[in-house]
């Protein structure tokens, strides 16, 4: 390849958050000749948007804290479709990735006697969270980012991956890039890949994530074969901001509403009355004027339904929005400032008060806030073995938000940043032990790379068609709409309908200018990306016919434990087409499973 | 109607001026776009990119204020794009967002800000001191406190952009490791557990002296790090101490320390190259562990 910048290593990872970093850390320490490469410029990763804390069982708070606890708090929150062997070995080896932290220069905050201080956090049992006042998040990326620099690791900054690569026998060994300041291409060949490349949010219109979750390593391994699992698993807070733009994706706590905060749809209706299930009827306010009393007598009368559980609001609110009650931006009200004194809010909500006025100047104690269903982590994920973090491709390896299997069917608080350092570093060793073992030099297949180049030089052939932008706009207003918290068949048919569209539309897109720090290009070979990663979510979300975890259907409201709970939803590309099967559960050890039986 | 384009102030059409070009040349395009409410000027940026400008060069990622991607010059200012709201700015008058005027200019709104990159990986790292097998380090909440002052930075490299030592003298790059990494070297040098000593090396290699604290860092930053009085000021303090302590020169001479030259702080640090690393690693490792490959499951 003349033309072309070619690197050779023996390590090629892809996405530079906390998972891509610490891989690369270990990969470097055994010896490997490792390249990180990132499609922003390093320590800019989503990582650092994390706030709560680093969940790990080191007791320092309480002392009866221990794996087993954590274990057991990870499988329950996960809703027992985790990979138990990946929420062992996280447990387990936790502890010992936040205190490695430490010797990298990460300053907690502590304890009296001068420990790491670990906060509460909902689903754990024990107060764990390792943590940094409310930017825990950079704090684990800089502490990494700095230790990657300290043992010089190569770093390729502002380079999107485009298409992995594979030799004769189908293993991965490279990939092709796009250096996004030039618009020229560069080829990296390696002995293994690990793709650490985060999550999936921007398919749809409202997320926490930023620009590149676009599910770019999801894709990337789907279209080398390997297999992804419970793609239709994704977390969605309830109560995310949709409007102002300014402040779309932040997420408003559920303080906002214990601490007398209310619904209403367009018609000022406080419709969170008309859904309250049978099953929560006796112990739920059915009048205004009960539900009032409640905030300060909570034990005379019942709880307002307001505060019925998550899911649970975010049917009502979906089905405000569908019915054409909704907001004008396509969610609900959520009032506080004419429930409580300006004084009473700034009191007992200081930081999202500071935080709404700052970022977007909506002033809570004032407005009232518009609110919609946000999406805000995918818990599917590329399918790995437990303890290499080898996918199912050889030569393919993958860790944090992009890989499956850890956080079953929804994941904890917490429980991502520690993911991030504990199959991080796995990755590292399970993609060195694989690169050492392989023999003779890597040689880059250039027919491969020539259609790879081709492929992503087309766009700015198609004239006159529709840019990225607003096919990228359609894809989220499907997902959005009939992919979203709360799903049924027939709509989930009908995004499968659109996605045939959707797919053609994004491989038609025209890209106007030149190759130069080009953004519309940019998304153009995102899109290809998030269109695959819908595809796979909307299948997954079909065949699977019940409610667990970050997977609620309407049609299907309660949990399936006899048989679908023992499954995972495996999607993966046959000729040409992604397709759906269904494949049992790794089998639980019997002395883990007497965990679960001793607990209640 | 699409629901997007409702809202108090569809009246009103903003003119933007966002710079457009490469390092050859280029000028303010002006874009005219119809005002709407609760936006932040990146939003208005991006509604241009998707209608007007489709390849509109700009970096960003959080759109929160976490990341420190989005750092341009609006209307003469510095400041995040994603941090400055609509609603501050005289929306009668053209509103002008231009790139970073302290970094060599990529496209557009993007600059080259691998200069600092290049000082980072200069900086001697955090160096604890040795535990044993199963201790671990105890710090006091106080003596953290102003070392995660530093931590807060998002790294948007504004204090960079606007330090008139480098902006205005590009050579001066060469020497000068501005104030983004001036609060680095505070953060190691306050760090409880460190043990190695960069005074010298901060006024001698990274420039400390150049720095007349003019603050102008400080008035930037978007995390309101005191940067000149917690960092800045502290570390001229303790590079004077490090150069003139009769007391610690004395101590010195009796214990028989080595002075804390720039050639041993640098010795200590001892970045080899990264080929010397990788094979004495090799060395140690790959023989006495036989490596399996782990995957022929497949």
């Amino acid at each position: 390849m003349p033309d072309i910048e070619t690197h050779d290593f023996d390590i090629l990872i892809i996405g530079a958050g906390g998972a891509g970093l610490r891989a690369a850390i270990e990969a470097q320490a055994k010896g490997m000749r490792t390249a990180l490469v990132c499609k922003s410029l390093l320590g800019k990763a989503h990582t650092v948007m994390a706030e709560g804390g680093v969940a790990a069982a080191m007791g320092n708070v309480y002392s009866e804290d221990n794996w087993k606890v954590h274990f057991r708090d990870t499988m329950r929150g996960g809703k027992m479709l985790n990979n138990w062997r990946m929420a062992q070995l996280h447990a387990q080896e936790s502890p010992e990735r936040v205190l490695e932290l430490e010797q990298w220069g990460a300053l907690f905050d502590r304890t009296p006697d001068g420990l790491i201080l670990q906060r509460d956090f909902g689903g754990h049992r024990y107060a764990r969270l390792a943590h940094v006042g409310d930017r825990t998040g950079l704090e684990l990326l800089r502490t990494v980012q700095h230790r990657a620099v300290a043992v010089g690791i190569q770093v390729f900054m502002e380079c999107k991956i485009i298409r992995l690569l594979h030799d004769e026998a189908g293993r991965v060994n490279g990939a092709v890039g796009l250096w996004r300041e030039t618009g020229k291409f560069v080829v990296f060949g390696a002995k293994s890949v690990i793709l650490a490349t985060g999550g999936v949010g921007k398919m749809y219109k409202f997320t926490s994530n930023s620009w590149e979750g676009t599910g770019d390593g999801h894709a990337l391994a789907l279209w080398a074969g390997a297999d992804l699992i419970d793609m239709e698993c994704i977390q969605f807070h309830p109560t995310g901001m949709i409007w102002p733009p300014s402040a779309r994706g932040l997420l408003v706590t559920e303080g906002v509403r214990g601490d007398g905060g209310i619904l209403k749809n367009r018609d000022n209706e406080r419709f969170m009355f008309n859904y309250i299930s049978d099953y929560f009827k006796a112990e739920t306010s059915d009048t205004i004027e009960e539900a009032d009393q409640w905030y300060d007598n909570k034990r005379d009368f019942r709880r307002p339904p307001e505060l019925l559980p998550r899911d649970e609001v975010a049917r009502a609110i979906n089905s405000e929005v569908k019915a054409g009650r909704g907001s004008p931006h396509g969610g609900v009200f959520l009032d506080i400032a004419s429930r409580r004194s300006a004084e009473d809010i700034r009191r007992r909500l200081p930081s999202m008060y500071h935080q709404f006025k700052e970022l977007a100047d909506v002033d809570i104690t004032k407005d009232a806030m518009e609110i919609g269903p946000t999406c805000h982590y995918i818990m599917g994920g590329i399918r790995v073995d437990a303890d290499s973090a080898a996918a199912t491709v050889p030569g393919l390896f993958a860790a944090g938000e992009v890989a499956g299997g850890m956080h079953g069917a929804n994941r904890l608080g917490g429980n991502s940043l520690s993911d991030l350092l504990v199959f991080g570093r796995r990755a590292g060793i399970g993609a060195a032990e694989y690169a050492l073992g392989t023999s003779g030099k890597v040689n880059i297949d250039e027919t491969q790379v020539e259609k790879i180049t081709q492929h992503a030089l087309s766009f700015f052939d198609h004239e006159g068609h529709e840019n990225a932008y607003s096919a990228h706009q359609a894809l989220q207003n499907t997902m959005q709409e009939l992919v979203g918290i709360i799903r049924t068949e027939s709509e989930l048919l009908e995004a499968k309908d659109q996605l045939r569209g959707l797919e053609e539309r994004a491989q038609a897109v025209s890209v106007e200018g030149h190759r130069q720090f080009n953004p519309g290009w940019h998304l153009a070979l995102d899109l290809e990306a998030m269109v695959a990663v819908a595809q796979c979510t909307t299948l997954g979300a079909i065949d699977r016919r019940e409610s667990r975890g970050g997977h609620t259907r309407e049609d299907f409201p309660l949990p399936d434990n006899e048989t679908l709970g023992k499954i995972n939803m495996v999607t993966s590309i046959a000729n040409g087409e992604v397709s759906v099967r269904s494949e049992a559960l790794p089998e639980m050890p019997p002395e883990l499973k007497e965990l679960f039986e001793e607990a209640h | 109607m699409s629901p997007e384009t409702t809202g108090t102030d569809t009246q009103k059409t903003l003119k933007m001026r966002l710079w457009r070009g490469d390092e050859s040349g280029g000028e303010f395009a002006e874009y005219q776009i119809p005002a709407q409410e609760g936006e932040v000027v990146l939003d208005v940026v991006h509604r241009i990119q998707a209608e007007d400008a489709p390849d509109l060069a700009v970096r960003w990622n959080c759109k929160a204020g976490k990341c420190g991607s989005c750092s341009a010059e609006i209307n003469g200012r510095p400041a995040l794009m994603c941090m400055t709201r609509m609603s501050t700015l005289d929306i009668d008058a053209p509103i002008t967002v231009s790139p970073m005027r302290g970094f060599p200019i990529i496209r557009d709104l993007v600059t080259d800000v691998s200069y600092n990159y290049a000082v980072a990986r200069r900086i001697p790292p955090f160096q604890p001191p040795v535990l044993a097998e199963g201790e671990v380090f105890r710090m006091q909440q106080i003596d953290v406190d102003r070392g995660q002052e530093f931590r807060k930075c998002i790294e948007c490299f504004l204090c960079q952009n606007v330090c008139h030592v480098i902006r205005d003298h590009e050579d001066n790059k060469e020497s000068f490791a501005g104030p983004r990494f001036f609060a680095r070297l505070a953060e190691l040098e306050m760090h409880p557990l460190d043990t190695l000593d960069r005074r010298r090396l901060v006024s001698e290699q990274f420039g400390l002296g150049l720095c007349n604290i003019t603050k102008c860092c400080t008035e930037v930053c978007p995390e309101g790090i005191h940067i000149t009085d917690n960092a800045i000021i502290p570390l001229k303090e303790r590079v004077v101490d490090a150069r003139f302590d009769p007391v610690a020169w004395l101590g010195r001479k009796l214990t028989g320390k080595p002075n804390p030259t720039p050639a041993n702080v640098a010795a200590a640090y001892a970045p080899e190259t990264l080929e010397d690393q990788l094979n004495a690693r090799r060395a140690g490792q790959v023989g006495s562990h036989p490596m399996t490959t782990g995957i022929d499951s497949n």
